[in-house]
């Protein structure tokens, strides 16, 4: 379904992701855990065509779309949800979602995937008219997720969904996550938090100074001592 | 329904200005001096709220607007110097915004992929090149300039170029590519993430805004009879991002008013030529301080009408 071969991303001179390959299959929960500069953000900017790799290659349904746009890949059914709550401040939750839209035409279909939105987000349907600027961290953390499930994207791409969230939140915010997934939306998760992504995920990469360090089963490396150590502190 | 009322509240508002104006210049009470002053605020308002819509709206900041001002003046100028008809003067206003059209495009592939003061820098140093082309080319007699162009602006030209540029630029706001270029501008990163391309709208609000500063520069040049590339210098653009930046980024109206405004004080202030300068930058000092979002914020007159009125109604019908 998406795939990622053999990818190197550079910031000018430094080598921030060197050679990681990483496969999500149709309907998985894919994470991609490790340290703060590991390089999972860049990958995952990468894949969204935010950041240009200097090799390698991005396969989304078999296809190669390493040169195409951003925009194209959305039309593709690739959407991602960058880290730190990227909300259209001075718009209305409302005009955010629709602009999550923006590719699409389907009137019908929006109007549909907006109450879909609103039952995922509750909290959504009843601030619409308010500025995206107003919502607390959570709120706004939300509204990203649903504006990137507007473009009714069969891949989702999610970038730390649970940083500087309350735990309470975060638990929240990865119930919605589960939710996602059973509705038939491929994902893949970046996070630091180990824990929670490792228990949601089918299958989890551990990225280490730019290479991929370990890969297996969520359930697999939440029992492995090397990923116990590293990254779920320790016990 | 809102939409409508405020639709014709600004209909109004433009048929009202129109009508008075004609009024005034028919009965005599505007005279040469104070129509050269309405002249200036027009094309103010042309070059502010197209500048506006680039940095405000669409937050791509340039210091630039006066280079494509200039090219709308010299076509103009040029093709009214050989055909002094009001055609000739429709296809020169015409032909000078689709030049600067044209160059904000080229100048815009390359220079917007640079953010902020990048861009600002870029685009300063695209006016000086545009300045010191018409310095030295021939056609454009060099740095005396064109004189003696013929006077072709009366008050239909002027009301229909002002009016036209700010229902144009309403329009252009309120479609899809006006949304996603506010979109830009309040977060690129999202924008690009929800599917906008972002370079491509860059480049087209970049590129309209030019049209319309070459308006303003064909306005200029068919009023006051000469014209000279020192005219639409570094200061020029100051003077224009000024009357954005008192009357509010992301309000037209804004720009409206402050073109009015600005150009009021600095009129009653020629009388103390000394103080001139002086009152009138600490003016615009009084002006940030107290409110550094201007005069209007990112707001529209026709807003804060109707929040008044539906306020009024609110409490109406609670005290009722």
């Amino acid at each position: 379904m998406f795939e990622l071969r053999d990818l190197h991303v550079h910031y000018d001179m430094i080598h921030a992701v060197k050679g990681i390959s990483l496969r999500v299959e149709q309907g998985e929960v894919v994470a991609l855990i490790g340290a703060n500069g590991a390089g999972k953000s860049t990958s995952l900017r990468t894949a969204a065509g935010l950041k240009k790799p200097t090799s390698g290659q991005v396969l989304l349904r078999g296809e190669d779309v390493t040169a195409a746009t951003a925009q194209k890949r959305v039309a593709l059914g690739l959407s991602l949800v960058p880290e730190g709550r990227h909300v259209f401040t001075g718009m209305t939750v409302r005009e955010n979602l629709e602009l999550g839209a923006y590719l699409r035409r389907d009137s019908a279909g929006i109007a549909q995937d907006l109450e879909g939105v609103f039952a995922y987000f509750p909290i959504l349907k009843s601030r619409q008219r308010q500025a995206a600027g107003t919502l607390s961290g959570g709120e706004q953390q939300m509204l990203a997720m649903g504006r990137a499930l507007m473009s009714r994207p069969e891949i989702l791409l999610l970038d730390e969904p649970s940083m500087g969230l309350s735990p309470l939140l975060v638990g929240e915010i990865f119930d919605i996550i589960a939710k996602i997934s059973k509705a038939g939306t491929t994902i893949l998760l970046v996070e630091q938090n180990a824990m929670k992504a490792l228990r949601l995920a089918d299958r989890a990469y551990v990225m280490e100074n730019g290479r991929i360090a370990a890969t297996g089963t969520g359930a697999d490396m939440l029992d492995s001592e090397e990923v116990k150590k590293s990254y779920l502190g320790g016990a | 329904m809102g939409k409508h009322k405020k639709r014709i509240l600004q209909l109004a508002f433009f048929a009202a200005t129109y009508l008075a104006v004609a009024a005034l210049i028919r009965a005599g009470t505007i005279n040469d001096f104070s129509f050269a002053v309405i002249v200036t605020i027009c094309i103010n308002i042309i070059l502010s709220s197209s500048l506006n819509m680039v940095t405000g709206f669409a937050g791509q900041f340039s210091l630039g607007h006066a280079g494509f001002m200039s090219i709308g003046a010299y076509v103009c100028a040029l093709t009214i110097l050989r055909r002094p008809t009001p055609l000739g003067f429709l296809l020169g206003m015409l032909g000078g915004a689709l030049l600067a059209a044209l160059v904000g495009l080229l100048v815009g592939l390359p220079t917007l992929r640079l953010r902020g003061d990048y861009l600002a820098i870029a685009t300063l140093g695209m006016a000086e090149i545009i300045r010191v082309v018409f310095l030295n080319l021939e056609i454009t007699n060099g740095a005396a300039g064109l004189s003696f162009i013929p006077q072709l602006v009366d008050w239909n030209w002027l009301f229909a170029a002002t009016a036209g540029t700010l229902l144009l630029i309403a329009n252009f706001l309120n479609s899809s590519p006006g949304r996603a270029c506010i979109a830009i501008q309040e977060d690129e990163v999202a924008a690009e993430a929800v599917g906008v391309n972002t370079l491509r709208y860059k480049v087209t609000v970049f590129s309209l805004g030019a049209f319309f500063a070459g308006i303003g520069g064909a306005l200029y040049a068919a009023y006051f009879y000469f014209i000279k590339p020192d005219l639409f210098g570094f200061s020029r653009s100051v003077d224009i991002l000024v009357i954005v930046v008192v009357g509010g980024m992301g309000s037209l109206s804004g720009s409206v008013v402050a073109s009015v405004l600005l150009m009021v004080v600095s009129t009653a202030l020629q009388a103390y030529p000394a103080l001139r300068m002086i009152l009138y930058s600490l003016l615009l000092v009084a002006v940030m301080l107290f409110r550094p979002q201007g005069l209007m914020g990112s707001k529209e007159v026709a807003d804060l009408v109707f929040t008044r009125f539906r306020r009024a109604e609110k409490t109406e019908k609670q005290g009722g």
